[in-house]
């Protein structure tokens, strides 16, 4: 998948705590709960968390399945990847998608961000943990993300009905973390909650994590809308009147649908060079992610109402 | 961190640019008021950790709530949620990230007001150091001596006393050098093992990441010097070796590797080890890890052991070093933070995480609390939410730990509610008692099952729970006396007899309730150990006291009979008058009027007697002993 050809590096003394760190709480899961899941997204963060879970069991393999929350708009190059991950591991990988959000022809061009990702992320990932009974879900969020992340917890509680109440939260001392629920209730768990971005590709880069070629910067056709870059992946997205499909060496720093990631200009298409890149990078993750911009405190209220 | 031209960056272990020196966690405390949030602000900016994108936020933000008029309000970058921002202060544990080309840090930034000291609690637990801020204007402060105190409960070592607003204060090296002989003096009595302050404008950036001119009295460093270079390794790795047991991984018949994170101390393949709670002793076959086996594993490594030998460990148990053993007890004192609205009852039972085990646990006594901020010691019989109280404790089966101030890795545990799961507590164990580990029970040559067979029925507690007026006693009564015209042995246990006397000390309030069950519990255990049958007749209105009687005795001989009418029919008949009292005021904390009642989810029997008469229900009893085989 990687176009890097490098070999592994040494850890330096930061990542080998991180990583420690990551395992426990990995193995805890395992440990405490009857029937849990890991999100798998595609993205570098979910690569870096199934990379530590296949090390957290080895020489035996994950004792959970991988889901992944299919909207029907991400993009081919992920999809090709999540599944050629989840052959190479051996492991069981389930997909879903709001199917009554595609009957009610639910996309993120005419309904708006907004309302694609309550109904066919956040309400499909509802619908997903409902349907297979999981009593606890990993989810790759970092707290460096974004400001009502800072506050999560690891191990991050949700009553029946999946709702995340910020203001009572459970206590999280030292890393003796509280997995006792009732039935109904289930646990959000965040392995990478410690890890910047930075931490995440120099991991990827010391362990050699296969991600999907979109991170690495190639000539690519995109329009300039908004003045952000958007891939048009298919060609269910229309094009405005004045709109023109231009090449242009382009990578993503975030995947999410492609019709609401937006591509940044770089020459990246090594992972020395995304890092290199982001030492003297000038903006956040996330400010190409559409969903995100609305308000300041977005991503709490979607968190409120079950987003990971 | 940032703009590294090209040529410059070098790869080091791990990536390009990463830092050299390992992680280091520390909170800040103050209040809002000191500054605290425009210090992490600060420390973000300068080491250019915002972003433009950001930076443009923040802006738009600092407009709409800040305080700084048309400056950039710092403090809006960390206050994460929506009430926050709007309220102005700081309510939860926020975790923020930066680094400089030597270190990575991980802030946690945690609210300064006495009704949040277990959100300050949970950032210290997981910290290598503090910055406790003062307001260079206003001196060491109560909130100043609350705040190191619970830092040194929690076992931080390293201090930073960042003396802010200097600028406020004309950069006056008098005044900061007042300050500090204040807190010096105050601080002698706490266990740091270093303090170290500095004067610092936050707004304005003076010594936090950059010397400042403006204090040219001063020479030490800044802010960001000194916590480059602190150690925070806490000298784990040089303690006995530690290896709470997470999980067993068998993937197959040969292998069998026990998962787990070292706590304290090295292990080497060939090392001798033992199971802390059975002393059994086997040596390490191999480290196991996915990248390989390793020659040895330090504190904090996330590895897989294989021992030499087939021994019962399971998750839970404690691998340790033979010749410098944990503690293995069950009763222990500890200091305890409660951390939920409903207080702590000495005598409830709770559950108790510590390492990687779940084990019922009690707090038999509560020696006294301490007052946060002046320190005194307080006799308290309860403890509220963010109080803290030197406990002892009980735990169901011995746990192996080390005193906290010894190892916060295995010398801590929290508490949890039984019912709502809430995280209820948090401790650090001071040291075992003596008395639990040298008291050990006498063998006896006849025991319960050589009495069951004499007696030709099996022991139980026939517990009958329900409102005051249900009908429990007089159901209770022709039970017993079915039971005794059958040739059974048996006793009766009643609220009214066991308050004349065993429990004559105690009234009414939730912890009193919570002491007369725990009891009427070991005395019915006596009786059930005699061989009996102990019928029990108690209001007994929280599960938490029928559930901690339950783990009193085995599996099966708790019989948990829900007598169960309504209030409305209880109040009709009000036999004792009591309810008509109740209601006019004149008793207090009366189960069903101000007192709640907490109905059984899993009783073995529930009779309804508006639904037919004492001796119907008292035949439903006895079929179900019939059924359960305890009489024939």
């Amino acid at each position: 998948m990687s176009t890097n050809t490098q070999t592994r590096l040494a850890l330096s003394q930061h990542l080998k705590h991180l990583e420690a760190e990551s395992i426990a709480i990995i193995r805890e899961v395992a440990a405490e709960f009857r029937n849990p899941v890991m999100l798998y997204s595609i993205g570098k963060d979910s690569g870096v968390m199934l990379h530590l879970a296949l090390k957290a069991f080895y020489p035996s393999k994950p004792p959970f399945p991988l889901l992944h929350i299919d909207t029907g708009w991400k993009f081919r190059d992920m999809l090709r990847h999540r599944d050629s991950i989840a052959a190479r591991h051996g492991l069981k990988l389930l997909v879903h998608t709001n199917a009554e959000g595609v009957a009610r022809g639910i996309n993120p061009i005419t309904s708006g961000s907004q309302l694609h990702t309550q109904v066919m992320k956040t309400e499909a990932l509802k619908q997903a943990l409902d349907k297979w009974e999981f009593d606890a879900a990993f989810g790759g969020a970092r707290r460096d993300e974004e400001k009502s992340r800072a506050k999560e917890r690891v191990f991050s509680f949700r009553s029946a009905g999946h709702v995340w109440d910020p203001r009572n939260q459970r206590p999280e001392l030292w890393s003796l973390y509280n997995t006792k629920i009732n039935k109904g209730e289930t646990i959000r768990v965040f392995p990478l909650s410690n890890w910047t971005e930075l931490d995440i590709w120099q991991y990827t880069r010391a362990q050699q994590i296969p991600v999907v070629p979109l991170y690495f910067a190639a000539p690519r056709p995109v329009i300039e809308r908004d003045g952000l870059l958007i891939m048009r992946d298919d060609d269910r997205m229309p094009l405005a009147p004045e709109e023109l499909e231009q090449v242009r060496m382009v990578r993503f720093r975030s995947l999410g649908c492609y019709p609401l990631s937006a591509a940044i200009e770089s020459e990246a298409a090594t992972l020395d060079e995304i890092i290199e890149e982001m030492l003297i990078s000038r903006t956040s993750e996330r400010s190409g992610r559409l969903i995100d911009s609305d308000e300041a405190a977005s991503m709490e209220k979607k968190k409120r109402e079950g987003y990971f | 961190m940032t703009a590294y031209a090209h040529d410059q960056v070098t790869v080091s272990p791990g990536g390009r640019g990463g830092p050299t020196k390992g992680l280091l966690r520390f909170l800040t405390c103050g209040s809002v008021d000191d500054g605290k949030s425009t210090l992490i602000g600060r420390l973000l900016y300068d080491t250019k950790l915002i972003l433009e994108d950001q930076l443009a936020a923040l802006e738009r933000d600092s407009r709409k709530h800040g305080t700084t008029g048309d400056d950039i309000d710092f403090a809006l970058l960390v206050d994460g949620l929506e009430a926050e921002r709007e309220q102005g202060i700081t309510i939860d544990v926020a975790y923020r990230f930066f680094s400089t080309p030597r270190r990575a840090f991980i802030v946690a930034d945690t609210p300064g007001h006495e009704q949040y000291t277990r959100n300050m609690a949970t950032g210290a637990s997981n910290s290598h150091a503090a910055v406790i801020l003062i307001d260079a204007r206003k001196g060491v402060l109560t909130q100043t001596r609350r705040h190191s105190y619970i830092c040194s409960l929690l076992g931080i070592r390293h201090v930073v006393l960042a003396v802010n607003k200097i600028d406020l204060v004309d950069f006056s090296g008098e005044r900061f050098h007042h300050i500090v002989g204040d807190y010096l003096g105050f601080a002698q009595a706490l266990s740091f093992s270093s303090i170290t302050p500095i004067p610092v404008s936050a707004r304005y950036g003076d010594n936090v990441t950059a010397r400042s001119a403006r204090t040219g009295w001063y020479e030490g460093p800044t802010i960001i010097e000194h916590l480059e270079g602190l150690d925070a390794t806490e000298g784990l790795d040089g303690k006995p070796f530690r290896f709470p047991v997470q999980w067993v991984n068998r993937p197959n018949l040969d292998f069998r590797g026990f998962c787990g994170t070292v706590a304290s101390g090295v292990v080497r393949p060939g090392d001798p080890v033992i199971v802390a709670a059975s002393g059994r002793d086997t040596h390490v076959a191999r480290i196991v890890t996915a990248d390989g086996d390793l020659p040895e594993a330090r504190a904090g490594d996330a590895v897989t052991l294989t021992l030499s030998d087939e021994v019962d460990v399971a998750r839970g148990d404690m691998l340790a070093q033979p010749q410098a053993r944990p503690e293995v007890v069950d009763q222990f004192a500890a200091q305890v933070l409660w951390m939920i609205e409903e207080p702590m009852l000495p005598g409830r039972s709770y559950l108790m995480r510590i390492g990687t085990q779940y084990v019922p646990a009690r707090v038999t006594s509560l020696k006294h609390k301490t007052d946060v901020n002046t320190l005194e010691h307080i006799a308290a019989r309860t403890l509220g939410l963010n109080e803290i109280g030197l406990c002892n404790l009980a735990t169901a089966t011995p746990v192996a730990f080390d005193p906290y101030s010894e190892n916060r890795e295995t010398g801590a545990f929290v508490l949890i509610d039984r019912f709502t799961n809430a995280t209820a507590g948090a401790g650090m164990i001071a040291f075992g008692l003596r008395r639990a580990t040298n008291i050990h029970r006498q063998a006896l040559l006849v025991d319960k099952a050589a009495r069951t067979r004499l007696n030709g029925h099996r022991p139980a507690i026939l517990w009958f729970t329900g409102l005051s007026g249900s009908g429990k006693s007089t159901i209770a009564n022709i039970v017993e006396r079915e039971l005794h015209a059958q040739g059974t042995h048996t006793y009766m246990l009643d609220g009214d007899n066991v308050r004349h006397g065993l429990n004559r000390d105690l009234g009414f309030t939730d912890a009193d309730r919570v002491e007369n069950i725990r009891r009427v519990g070991e005395v019915a255990r006596l009786f059930v150990d005699a061989g009996a049958i102990v019928l029990c007749s108690f209001i007994s209105p929280f599960r938490a006291e029928r559930r901690m009687v339950r783990e009193l005795v085995e599996e099966g001989e708790f019989i948990e009979i829900h007598v169960d009418t309504p209030l409305e029919i209880c109040k009709q008949r009000d036999p004792k008058g009591l309810y008509a009292r109740a209601l006019a005021g004149k008793i207090k904390n009366f189960t069903g009027i101000d007192s709640p009642y907490e109905a059984p989810e899993h009783a073995e029997v529930v009779v309804d007697t508006n639904q037919g008469s004492a001796e119907d229900a008292a035949q439903r009893i006895l079929a179900a002993l019939r059924e359960r085989q305890v009489i024939s």
